[in-house]
């Protein structure tokens, strides 16, 4: 805290004291001052600009929902860890009263370090290594799956589509981005698969790939060579695009293409670069409820923020980014204070039934990570995801294997 | 392994090859001269790139015709760089260029930033994710044509630098520095000429790489590290030995891929990067400095 | 006289700052630390004995899995990772050297086989699952309230005085290098190889001392990073922009000299974070835009003060170098 600051605080100490002996109003008349810190430019800025548009959106309809006053204090990691932690450490002298961010485990290790040594609380939009709810942590939750829930709900949803579709494919190859990201999945799908009997796929090869490759022909031409009967891949978006090219132009058509829980295929840009060739793609990640009460709420106001884009090709990104805001504010409204380690414990109190992602209600353990979030299956049709699984949540029904563009 | 996948993705190495090839002559033409290693590169064929993009949605413009325009406008560009940024560190340190360049390159990549966002750009056209069929074999048909005009690009700059009175005195240039001084060719100029050249085919290099990869602003690093590589392995300086490094780095990439593991494939064009530097400093087809 | 003066005014100042700084100015300043002693880590090798490396990431990268590694797979802390960093970074730049100053390689060639050396690791290390691979290397944060310094453990302010002593020690051993033999030749080499050679300098012997004095040190800021985050990823640490982080700071603020690599490292972080600051109260939240200044004011620097900020300084302070 400033010195600014400081007699800021006093002079509303004083004035509220003065209003009410308990000091109670205080914390109603102030307002929640949340400190999103995202990756707005450098390599992982276009996801950063996907999130923040959810942050953009929460004050608002936080103020609908529960009539609780946010303010959003922006920060830009650049996709640089040390900016991340020295972002951090500037939020909270600024006067955050938690965070919110960052899209990546390796800043997020950075930050939950940085919230913890300070007592603020740091909600963890979306990052996926199992180890950050590991350290016993008392200020870091998270609301997102690891990459274990991904890979276990993403290969759980594969089992319902075959037996949705009434297919039974033999053979998958597996094709992974070798970063932070793929090689966490990689190690789930081979930890959890073999004990996933009622599948009925074996993976005959595991193909691992650069995230920097700019030219995936080869990778493609090994996969085609096996012969398999679907592709299972863990992607990116630039990559997935130059994937999905390279199968056209190699002419493979595999009965499909599924992700057990990876970016990419459902992303905006997939569909403008790849037109009709993005179609009948198929991505088992975590996503909202588009039957939900609050998805239509956020929609609503996601379209009047950004009229000329659409909800869905943010869902994962702004989606879970609006609900760590919503997590903050909720416990904001019942802590009545911004008191750090009060609203600590209210965040650990959380018990939210009306969420907009799939899932049970957000209620974090222990080590302060929210469990039972669910996954969705997303198809691309008529070049928009749709959701195709689970029935309760589905617009439409899944076609699988794909049809021959 | 299947001997025709094998040949295919050969193939298709090579082809890859020759648009890195492309791309990296510019450097090498740069080098080759004014005796600047311009750290900047691959960040200028990214905003060709972004060139090539806008005129094909704005105008309907192909890229194959986009090369005309684009490429007069990176001379222009390159020509004005060289004349008001890098002429007066020529007799400079190599790190005070390194930092010269480095500083361009950031304000490059963010400017693209700024103007376009982050998100990935690319033309769409049909013809694009067409292959031909040459017997058994599949040959891209973006990546072919690419490589068709990468040849052509090169063979011209090589008659340029051959036949013309511009390119003779150019090569005086960078074969003796006091000796052009001397006899009164304005090296300043000719240095100039040359960072345009160079520009113009770093301007045909992204018009044709728009055909294989979608641009986006932190693409530039990437492809200026490996217009290093490719420069390194087949000489410094060398034109041919620009085109020849990169098709030897698009098909060691290849086959690396195919027969050991794609995610490692990149650790053996550093390898090979390594072994040239220690066993032929000058590169492959360089000569000695 | 003025000089030691000066010196002893900021290292006064230096040593009180965590009393009175906020935490923020504390995380800030620890990060100026680490690269101004990595930065005169690098000098060594390119503003002493006029060898550019452009992969030092290689150094930090190896300095920090080795020491984190070896904490991660036995339980032994800092005190002893170390010493594995610093000789496994001495090997490695030993070798580095002995290859290109046998074949003969300098200048631009060196600077590119450093990058590829430092590249070429990078992709290795995504593939050693034995410390994580991409996948990341996570030691066990712990939080405590007092100091271990055997063990690295301990608050902020910990940290900020074991980055600050080891660059009191680095500008000690730096001062005592160039006033040594070592510094001499390495100037001469610096200056003009051939004449050194011709001089009867062993220059082979002269340069390998300078990389591997220069990776020994490197290593070890290597070895703080580890313990300072607590993760590793190949990607963050090898990668090349890392290498160029640690270089900008001893070529803005003075190549050669003893204070340029402080004098960059604080001049360069501050400006980016003040950049952050004054966009941020003028409203200009476009993201991009604080790097575009920050390149041009690297630009103009570079252009204007073609020997670093630091020598200008000296003169107007009325100090030596």
């Amino acid at each position: 805290m400033d010195r600014r600051q400081f007699s800021k605080t006093l002079a509303a100490a004083g004035a509220a004291s003065a209003l009410s002996p308990f000091g109670i109003l205080r914390a109603q008349s102030q307002r929640l001052k949340v400190g999103v810190i995202l990756p707005r430019s450098g390599v992982q800025g276009f996801i950063g600009q996907s999130c923040q548009k959810g942050a953009d959106l929460a004050p608002g309809v936080i103020r609908e929902m529960l009539g609780v006053d946010i303010e959003l204090m922006n920060a830009d990691w650049e996709s640089n860890v040390d900016t991340a932690r020295t972002r951090a450490e500037r939020l909270i002298q600024e006067g955050a009263h938690v965070l919110v961010g960052p899209f990546d485990s390796g800043a997020a290790t950075a930050i939950a370090q940085v919230a913890e040594q300070r007592g603020v609380p740091f909600v963890i939009n979306i990052a996926a290594a199992p180890p950050i709810t590991e350290q016993g942590y008392k200020f870091v939750f998270r609301n997102f799956q690891t990459a274990g829930d991904i890979v276990r709900n993403g290969l759980a949803l594969i089992g319902d589509l075959f037996r949705a579709t009434n297919t039974v494919p033999r053979t998958a190859v597996f094709m992974h981005v070798n970063d932070t990201f793929g090689q966490a999945m990689a190690r789930g799908i081979g930890a959890i698969l073999p004990t996933q009997t009622q599948l009925p796929f074996k993976i005959v090869e595991t193909i691992s790939y650069d995230p920097a490759a700019k030219d995936l022909t080869v990778e493609i031409g090994k996969a085609k060579a096996t012969n398999a009967d679907f592709l299972l891949l863990v992607c990116r978006l630039n990559d997935a695009i130059l994937l999905r090219r390279e199968m056209v132009k190699q002419r493979w058509y595999p009965m499909g293409v599924i992700s057990p829980g990876s970016p990419g295929m459902y992303e905006e840009q997939f569909f403008k670069a790849l037109g009709k060739h993005s179609e009948h793609c198929i991505s088992n990640v975590p996503w909202y409820n588009p039957n939900a009460e609050l998805t239509k709420v956020v929609e609503k106001a996601f379209l009047k923020q950004n009229p000329k884009d659409k909800l869905v090709f943010h869902g994962l990104n702004a989606g879970f980014t609006f609900e760590a805001i919503l997590i903050a504010a909720d416990s904001y409204k019942r802590a009545r204070s911004t008191e750090p380690k009060t609203l600590a414990e209210a965040i650990r109190q959380t018990n939210i039934t009306s969420k907009m992602m799939l899932g049970g209600p957000i209620k974090f353990n222990a080590k302060g990570q929210v469990e039972g979030i669910g996954s969705a299956c997303l198809q691309n049709l008529n070049l928009v995801p749709t959701v195709v699984l689970p029935q309760a949540a589905a617009t439409a029904k899944p076609v699988f294997p794909m049809p021959r563009a | 392994m299947d001997p025709v996948n094998v040949a295919n993705l050969a193939l298709a190495g090579v082809l890859t090859g020759l648009v890195y090839g492309l791309m990296a002559l510019g450097l090498s033409v740069i080098f080759g001269v004014v005796r600047v290693v311009n750290f900047a590169h691959g960040e200028m064929m990214t905003i060709a790139m972004y060139a090539a993009v806008v005129l094909f949605t704005t105008l309907g413009l192909d890229p194959f015709l986009a090369i005309l325009p684009v490429a007069l406008a990176f001379f222009v560009l390159g020509y004005a760089m060289q004349a008001g940024l890098i002429n007066p560190f020529i007799t400079r340190p190599e790190h005070s260029q390194f930092m010269l360049l480095v500083a361009v390159a950031i304000i490059m990549v963010n400017a693209l930033l700024v103007i376009f966002g982050p998100g990935a750009r690319s033309v769409q056209l049909d013809y694009l994710l067409e292959s031909i069929e040459l017997g058994p074999l599949l040959l891209d048909r973006g990546k072919f044509y690419a490589a068709l005009v990468a040849c052509a690009a090169s063979a011209a700059l090589f008659a340029f630098f051959r036949y013309t009175p511009t390119g003779r005195a150019i090569r005086a240039c960078a074969d003796n520095w006091l000796g052009a001084k001397v006899v009164g060719l304005n090296v300043k100029h000719y240095y100039a000429f040359t960072f345009g050249l160079g520009s113009a085919c770093v301007a045909i290099a992204g018009c044709m790489m728009v055909l294989l990869v979608d641009v986006t602003p932190p693409l530039g690093p990437y492809y200026t590290l490996l217009a290093f590589v490719i420069v390194i392995v087949g000489g410094l300086g060398s034109m041919a030995g620009a085109l020849l490094g990169g098709v030897l780095i698009g098909v060691s990439e290849a086959l690396a891929g195919l027969f050991i593991t794609p995610s490692a494939k990149s650790m053996f064009s550093f390898g090979l990067l390594i072994l040239v530097l220690l066993l032929r400093p000058q590169g492959l087809l360089g000569r000695r400095p | 006289m003025r000089a030691k003066i000066l010196l002893s005014i900021l290292l006064l100042v230096l040593v009180f700052f965590p009393t009175f700084a906020g935490p923020y100015a504390l995380s800030v300043a620890t990060l100026i630390l680490f690269f101004a002693y990595a930065g005169q880590a690098w000098n060594v090798m390119m503003g002493f004995a006029g060898q550019l490396s452009l992969g030092h990431s290689l150094y930090v990268g190896v300095g920090a899995y080795a020491a984190a590694g070896l904490y991660f797979h036995t339980g032994l802390g800092a005190w002893a990772g170390i010493w594995l960093a610093i000789l496994l970074c001495m090997l490695l730049g030993a070798a580095i050297g002995f290859l290109a100053f046998r074949f003969g390689i300098s200048g631009v060639y060196f600077a590119l086989l450093t990058i590829a050396f430092a590249e070429f690791t990078r992709i290795g290390f995504d593939h050693i699952q034995w410390l994580g691979g991409p996948g990341g290397l996570f030691i066990k944060v712990e939080h405590r309230t007092g100091w271990d310094l055997v063990n690295l453990r301990g608050t902020p302010a910990m940290f900020y005085y074991v980055m600050l002593a080891l660059c009191a020690l680095a500008f000690i051993f730096c001062f005592l290098l160039l006033k040594s033999k070592a510094g001499y030749y390495w100037q001469a080499i610096r200056e003009n190889e051939e004449a050194a050679q011709a001089l009867g300098i062993n220059t082979f012997r002269w340069k390998m001392l300078a990389v591997v004095i220069s990776s020994a040190m490197t290593s070890v800021a290597g070895v703080f990073y580890a313990f300072y985050y607590n993760n590793l990823f190949p990607e963050q640490i090898f990668h090349i922009s890392r290498s160029i982080e640690i270089i900008l700071g001893p070529i803005i603020g003075g190549i050669g000299t003893l204070f340029g690599p402080i004098l960059g490292a604080a001049v360069l972080i501050l400006l980016s974070d003040g950049i952050t600051e004054g966009l941020a109260a003028l409203g200009w939240e476009f993201p991009g835009v604080k790097q575009v200044f920050y390149g041009l004011v690297l630009l103009v620097v570079v252009m204007f003060l073609p020997r670093g900020i630091w020598p200008a300084l000296a003169r107007r302070l009325g100090v030596g170098k």
